[in-house]
């Protein structure tokens, strides 16, 4: 058994070493925020944060995850009572297809909840390693600036 | 580039892993095309331009070039990679500003578009060939030798004529390039020129006679315009290239510039055919891919001549001509003895592209068996790709490989290491592991 920290909960779980901890998430927790995209790290679907930094959930082993805290975008916030950068996304209408959504909103919480008042120039760097398809990076990047607007108490994101 | 198609940016979170032949550089998607696009308007442009012809004793902004040689100059620009420690991450291209760290200080990559406040405008040919071969800028300041006019002394006349078209040619950028930052008491310009009297040989490149012209061309590339032993040759305390030890393999900016010489690393002996293919693209099926400060040279060897490339190969091919070996099978079962939890590291974050039946195994990308950082003396190599992964030097489909800093502990990148060298590498067991990944990380990420 192994021991993950997952939004706050303690969960034991019973799967190889080796299993990355996008198919625990997904299969043994049922939290299916978390996407599969490509398995290699690519593209960002299955960002989620460990110790407050992104990283790609489908190569990480949870052999390396015991102690570390594990967040996913359902830890930010529920359908009635968005996150800050979730309330962003749905005022911008960030998504299309939606399928890259969780991992956007993940990676832009690990830099806002570091660098709130990070500039155009720092969120267009940190969100580089996240892919979308349908071309709604504009709408993204709109959202994440209006989060961090948000979280550093200059404006109130409008629900 | 795959990264920036989306957010239309440069990797700058990768700032610390695309570093450049003295400093850090980061790779700049658009620039290629933006340079072809460009050199073809001013090509045009000089083309009638040339037609006045050019005024004796104008400076050179003004006059014309021609079209030819300014794409000569352009391929020689990337052959010694101007751009890398030149133009900022965000910056215009040329336009200066990049920082450009040394065990002495910091000093930022100067303007050299040809605006004639902040850049290079005012120039002659003569101040711009004194300045590449001596250090030594109009009105006598001394440059610091983090430009590496110690190599090119070596580059002709014509060379060097065919990089100032390029560059005078380029789009003017007002930009005022930021004053250095030495440690005391490098601060103090003089001693430049007392560094230059005791290390700076300036003489021009000399063919080996009984050498193919192209073996000579490589020859002259490598010591001259490529810089190559910048990276590659070990430095004394003064920062100078020991000259005894040509190409023998240094450290910088946390990474191993492996040696070129008999003493190469690579498992499978380097050609020139798979050499010459690896610095046009970044990557050779039966070697690997370029990371760390080489992807932003071969990012910038997009531009030069594929016959340039060649040559450079040709030369290189023999100065490694004495390092022969073959690659070791995986020992897959030998390396999971002992080590249960690495074997759990490398198949929950390794395995799914670098297992034999893996995607990208099956796309033709090499075996991690035949990489240099898996057969050098130094796990230097090995522990910063694991850490940093690799950034796609160039074109669309460019390898890349995330990092694993976020991730790993440096625990665990030692023990992950430890595995891939005992499965896959070559050499005596890496020791000290875990202060290296803590040393690397910290040099990696520009502390």
């Amino acid at each position: 058994m192994i021991s993950l920290s997952v939004n706050g909960r303690t969960h034991a779980v019973a799967a190889d070493p080796a299993t990355p901890l996008l198919y625990v998430l997904r299969n043994d927790l049922g939290l299916n925020g978390a996407k599969f995209g490509c398995g290699l790290g690519q593209c960002g679907a299955c960002t989620v944060m460990v110790d407050g930094a992104a990283v790609f959930s489908c190569l990480t082993p949870i052999a390396v995850l015991p102690g570390r805290r594990i967040r996913t975008i359902e830890g930010l916030g529920t359908a009635a009572a968005p996150g800050p950068v979730q309330a962003a996304f749905l005022a911008e209408q960030a998504a299309q297809c939606g399928y890259c959504t969780a991992g956007m909103v993940m990676r832009a919480q690990a830099l806002l909840e570091r660098e709130p008042g990070a500039d155009e120039a720092r969120i267009r760097a940190h969100m580089q390693p996240n892919l979308c398809r349908c071309g709604t990076q504009l709408r993204i990047l709109r959202a994440v600036r209006r989060a961090g607007r948000a979280m550093t108490g200059g404006r109130r994101a409008s629900l | 580039m795959r990264q920036s198609a989306d957010f239309g940016t440069t990797p700058s979170n990768d700032a610390s892993l695309v570093c450049g032949r003295r400093g850090r550089r980061q790779i700049r998607v658009f620039e290629s095309a933006l340079r072809g696009a460009t050199l073809l308007v001013v090509a045009a442009f000089a083309a009638c331009a040339a037609a006045a012809g050019p005024r004796p004793g104008a400076t050179a902004a003004a006059a014309g070039f021609p079209p030819d040689e300014i794409a000569d100059g352009a391929g020689l620009a990337a052959i010694g990679g101007c751009a890398g420690c030149h133009t900022r991450s965000d910056g215009a291209p040329l336009a200066g500003g990049a920082p450009v760290r040394t065990p002495f200080g910091t000093v930022y990559g100067s303007n050299i578009t040809p605006d004639r406040a902040t850049g290079i405008g005012a120039w002659s040919l003569a101040d711009f060939a004194r300045a590449m071969r001596t250090g030594v800028a109009p009105g006598g300041r001394h440059l610091y030798p983090a430009f590496p006019y110690d190599h090119f002394t070596r580059v002709d006349d014509a060379d060097i004529a065919a990089i100032y078209a390029f560059l005078m040619t380029r789009r003017p950028v007002a930009r005022a390039t930021p004053a250095p930052r030495m440690d005391f008491p490098f601060g103090f310009r003089p001693l430049i020129a007392v560094w230059n009297a005791l290390y700076l040989d300036d003489a021009r490149f000399q063919p080996v006679p009984g050498r193919s012209a192209e073996w000579n061309r490589g020859a002259y590339l490598v010591e001259g315009l490529g810089h190559c032993g910048d990276c590659h040759t070990p430095s004394n305390l003064l920062g100078a290239e020991r000259s005894g030890r040509p190409l023998a393999g240094a450290v910088l900016d946390g990474w191993y510039a492996p040696p070129l010489t008999a003493a190469s690393p690579a498992p499978r002996p380097w050609t020139a055919d798979t050499l010459a293919t690896y610095l046009r693209t970044g990557l050779d099926a039966q070697h690997q891919a370029a990371a760390g400060p080489m992807g932003g040279v071969v990012h910038d060897f997009g531009a030069a001549r594929p016959s340039d490339l060649h040559a450079i190969a040709v030369y290189l091919a023999t100065t490694m001509a004495a390092s022969a070996g073959a690659p070791r099978a995986d020992r897959g079962a030998a390396a999971n003895r002992g080590r249960p939890e690495a074997t759990a590291l490398f198949a929950g974050a390794c395995a799914g592209c670098h297992d034999a039946g893996a995607p990208m195994m099956q796309q033709g990308r090499p075996s991690l068996a035949l990489g240099s950082p898996l057969h050098e003396a130094t796990a230097r190599d090995a522990i910063a790709v694991v850490l940093f992964g690799v950034s796609p030097p160039a074109g669309p489909a460019g390898p890349f490989m995330p990092g694993f800093a976020a991730s790993l502990s440096d625990a665990q990148v030692a023990e992950l290491v430890d595995y891939i060298h005992a499965r896959f590498g070559g050499g005596a067991a890496w020791r000290d592991l875990p202060a290296l990944v803590r040393q690397v990380r910290k040099e990696g990420s520009g502390g």
